[in-house]
């Protein structure tokens, strides 16, 4: 441990637990971290807020020694250091959770806690020592967990907590969380901010790393807005409000809500009778599930994350064959025999944004105008449908890039080199531009920063009133709640029920995504 | 004592003898395997020394000159490999049979320009290889009936490393659940990002991996040349370090459960061996080449049947990028 110098009589304040100076890192051309300042104070919890791609987790990553910087200082607890590695930032009295859990699945918990710090060349004296701290740590600040579960049979929430219990084990002092909460149920958050409140009373300070406007307002002390590699803020979290924050963070007004016009709907151009799917081991992951979309609206579709949405869209886009009843697409109908095949569907006019844009949505390694033609390359406006005209292609993706504000609007920049939002935004551009009657959209906004989110959620709304009837599925269900003119909740592959926007608020939609259906319909 | 259990003893006896190598490559396999590297070159690694040991055995005239020569090499071409695949992150199975390659033709090469027979080493006397070790007590207990033959031809009477690769299986298993450095070998295999933020060198984990693997194929190869055989002939590890690496994956990455595949394989190859011209019920005499070709075609069924359920290191195959 740092003996960093106790002040006497306890008149002076003692050093900053975290102080940065100018540090800078750039990864080829792309300037990740710019003159970055930052005093945390010691027992304090430190929120560093910022959209995806401002450059938070590379900052974090040169003071856990996974980066290292090109230039500038750090000092902890008053003594200048250098940190080449996590083995160096580990004797600086720092732990790190990170964003994607670091455990071994198949280790147990003591084995997962032990290694690094074995405490000597055999397992058997460090195995008891470990146990003794676990039994420690969950006396002190409730972090309780059984020492011989298997790692990767722990539900989430408890592998974050043998994250936490890693980081501390050797006494550190400094925790940084990257962003804790993306993959932790409500309920576990709650417990997550419970333990790091305990930590902080410990004397433990916490820099949090989140994109969540909400978490930073409730859990921290200070706050540190980041935008685009740079630090555009410091806040006292008392002293500001959600409002300024958003503003600082994307750097102009944000629109927390979606501005809509009411929806006049016609036609029914998408529905689904009777609908079901079932894998070839048996799994029914959609039963009897029937729907409509009209020209002109969004059906939003809500549940908690596998209850079958994703299945719902991938039958819908031709991906996954339906095992009994019908699809029917602008007058086409699909039947659970019929061959169902995407390049069909998008042939009869269905346009598919799906949810996992890595798997489904882009090739990461192909270029911007290779990835905005996608699926439609047989088109004509891109070459005679057997060969690819190059210069057309690249045309072509800068009209799109320019009427989707994709950044940078770089046609030759690989897909791999885009922020998640601007990725989306690319896949959202190649999908409309197909001019789509039916367009069924999976997690628009997912690991998108908030301006794009914005952008996003007007592009949708600005399709439905040009008259395309869109399905929408997202786990967010503030986003059902502002897009959705009506929406169906989804509960074990089965409809619960589906009810208009008016009747909608968070509470019934819980309960429906717990499976009990609206009292209308009991 | 019948014939036919005698038979079955000397069966067993042999199998012992067929199955050290297979025991000290899979025991290599498992190493280089559990920390994340693939090693199809446990081939190339076994051929490489085999030559040199018969070649410095013959020119020094000291097995065990032999032996030490033929570690050196294989752990070099250990090294070879560790800088292919962990520094410069290249294919692993690529640099596999690039290793394979050069130790088939390279062995060959230089064996001409020695000793000029063809890519053979001279054949080794009797003080130039590892002869059988014999016993205490083997007089003694030859008058107890069972225990006294099974004592006599299967405990005592084999050469020094094939009590070496018996213990490098308990061994092996010690180090690798009993020890720190198992416990980072078996993680670093399954997730390096975790033992990196440990604050623990994957590439140094990485590198021991493999030097280990190719200290074991060294004394693999030693033996073939120098233990079972007296002398080097071309190819003549003849895919036993294939062989070896579908027993790890048959023994789901385990010491003990490779031991058993390895014997498992060695039995078969001895049995085939003891059949041959043999009469046997309906199939009449045994067929030559089918009884040589059963191992190999074995080792295709069972990995065809298991691979699919066998789950290896989670990060195998994969360079660590931070």
């Amino acid at each position: 441990m740092a003996g960093a110098a106790e002040p006497l009589g306890g008149a002076s304040k003692p050093p900053p637990a975290i102080e940065l100076r100018a540090v800078s890192k750039s990864f080829g051309l792309v300037q990740a971290n710019k003159n970055i300042d930052l005093v945390v104070q010691p027992g304090t919890i430190h929120g560093i807020i910022g959209e995806n791609g401002a450059g938070k987790s590379t900052l974090m990553n040169i003071l856990y020694g996974l980066h290292q910087a090109d230039s500038g200082e750090m000092i902890i607890n008053g003594a200048p250091v250098q940190i080449h590695s996590s083995a160096d930032a580990i004797a600086c009295g720092i732990g790190m959770v990170h964003q994607h859990f670091m455990l071994v699945p198949n280790f147990t918990v003591l084995e997962n806690v032990m290694l690094g710090s074995e405490g000597g060349m055999l397992l058997a004296e460090g195995r008891e020592e470990t146990r003794a701290t676990l039994q420690k740590l969950a006396e002190e600040y409730g972090m309780t967990v059984d020492a011989d579960a298997l790692a990767g049979d722990l539900p989430v929430g408890l592998q974050q907590r043998v994250e936490i219990i890693k980081a501390l084990k050797g006494g550190a002092k400094i925790l940084i969380l990257d962003e804790p909460t993306g993959v932790l149920t409500p309920q576990e958050a709650v417990s997550l901010f419970k333990i790091l409140e305990t930590l902080k009373q410990d004397g433990v300070t916490i820099l949090l790393i989140t994109h969540k406007l909400e978490e930073i307002m409730a859990a921290t002390d200070t706050v540190s807005i980041m935008r685009q590699g740079e630090m555009v803020g410091h806040r006292a979290t008392a002293e500001t409000n959600p409002e300024e924050l958003a503003e600082l963070m994307v750097g102009r007004k944000v629109l927390l809500r979606v501005d809509k016009g009411t929806s006049q709907p016609s036609d029914v151009k998408l529905s689904t009778s009777g609908l079901s799917c079932t894998s070839p081991e048996g799994v029914q992951f959609i039963r009897d599930v029937s729907f409509e979309v009209r020209a002109g609206e969004i059906l939003g579709v809500a549940g908690i994350a596998g209850n079958g949405q994703s299945e719902l869209l991938e039958a819908l886009a031709g991906m996954r064959p339906p095992t009994t009843g019908t699809i029917e697409i602008l007058g086409q109908t699909i039947t659970a025999d019929g061959q169902s095949d995407p390049q069909i569907m998008r042939r009869v006019g269905l346009a598919h944004i799906p949810e996992d844009r890595h798997k489904f949505g882009l090739v990461l390694g192909f270029e911007a105008r290779e990835n905005a033609i996608l699926g439609y390359h047989y088109a004509k406006q891109t070459g005679d449908g057997r060969l690819i005209e190059s210069k057309a292609v690249t045309a072509h993706c800068q009209a799109l890039m320019s009427a989707h504000d994709v950044r940078p609007d770089n046609p030759y920049l690989t897909a791999k080199n885009f922020s998640g939002g601007n990725q989306q935004k690319l896949v959202i551009a190649r999908e409309m531009h197909a001019a789509p009657g039916v367009l069924i959209v999976g997690q628009p906004t997912r690991g998108v920063d908030i301006g794009a989110i914005e952008f996003i959620h007007k592009e949708l709304i600005a399709l439905r009133d040009a008259g395309a009837a869109i399905l929408l599925v997202s786990v967010e269900l503030e986003e059902v709640l502002g897009l959705a003119d009506r929406i169906m909740v989804m509960n074990n592959g089965e409809q619960v029920g589906i009810i208009d926007r008016s009747e909608a608020n968070e509470q019934t939609l819980g309960l429906m995504m717990a499976g009990i259906a609206p009292e209308k319909a009991a | 004592m019948s014939e036919f259990a005698l038979q079955l003893l000397l069966t067993f006896d042999a199998t012992l003898r067929l199955a050290a190598p297979l025991i000290l490559c899979a025991m290599a396999g498992i190493f280089s395997e559990r920390s994340g590297v693939i090693d199809i070159s446990l081939e190339g690694k076994m051929l490489s020394a085999a030559f040199t040991a018969a070649a410095v055995a013959h020119l020094s005239g000291s097995p065990w000159l032999g032996v030490m020569a033929a570690v050196t090499v294989s752990m070099a071409l250990g090294i070879v490999h560790g800088f292919a695949c962990i520094t410069h992150r290249g294919n692993q199975v690529v640099s596999g049979l690039a290793i394979n390659i050069l130790a088939s033709g390279l062995t060959v090469t230089i064996g001409i320009a020695l000793f000029r027979q063809g890519g053979q080493t001279p054949p080794l006397t009797s003080g130039e290889r590892f002869g059988p070790i014999t016993w205490w007590f083997v007089e003694g207990l030859n008058t107890i009936p069972l225990i006294g033959t099974i004592y006599r031809e299967l405990i005592s009477g084999h050469n020094v490393l094939v009590y070496l690769a018996l213990a490098a299986v308990p061994l092996s298993a010690w180090l690798l659940y009993k020890t720190r450095f198992g416990l980072r070998l078996r993680a670093v295999g399954e997730v390096p990002e975790a033992v990196d933020s440990a604050g623990v060198s994957v590439v140094w984990l990485r590198y021991r991996a493999v030097i280990i693997a190719g200290l074991l194929c060294g004394i693999a190869g030693a033996y073939l040349s120098t233990g079972q055989g007296a002398g080097f002939v071309r190819e003549m590890s003849a895919g036993k370090g294939y062989i070896a690496l579908a027993a790890v994956i048959f023994g789901k990455w385990r010491p003990a459960q490779a031991l058993g595949a390895c014997l498992m394989f060695g039995f078969l190859e001895a049995g085939a061996a003891r059949l041959q011209g043999v009469e046997l019920p309906l199939i009449g005499e045994a067929p030559v080449q089918l009884m040589l070709a059963l191992p190999y075609i074995m080792t295709v069924l069972l990995l065809a049947g298991f691979i699919g359920r066998a789950h290896p290191p989670a990060a195998i195959g994969e360079p660590y990028v931070k």
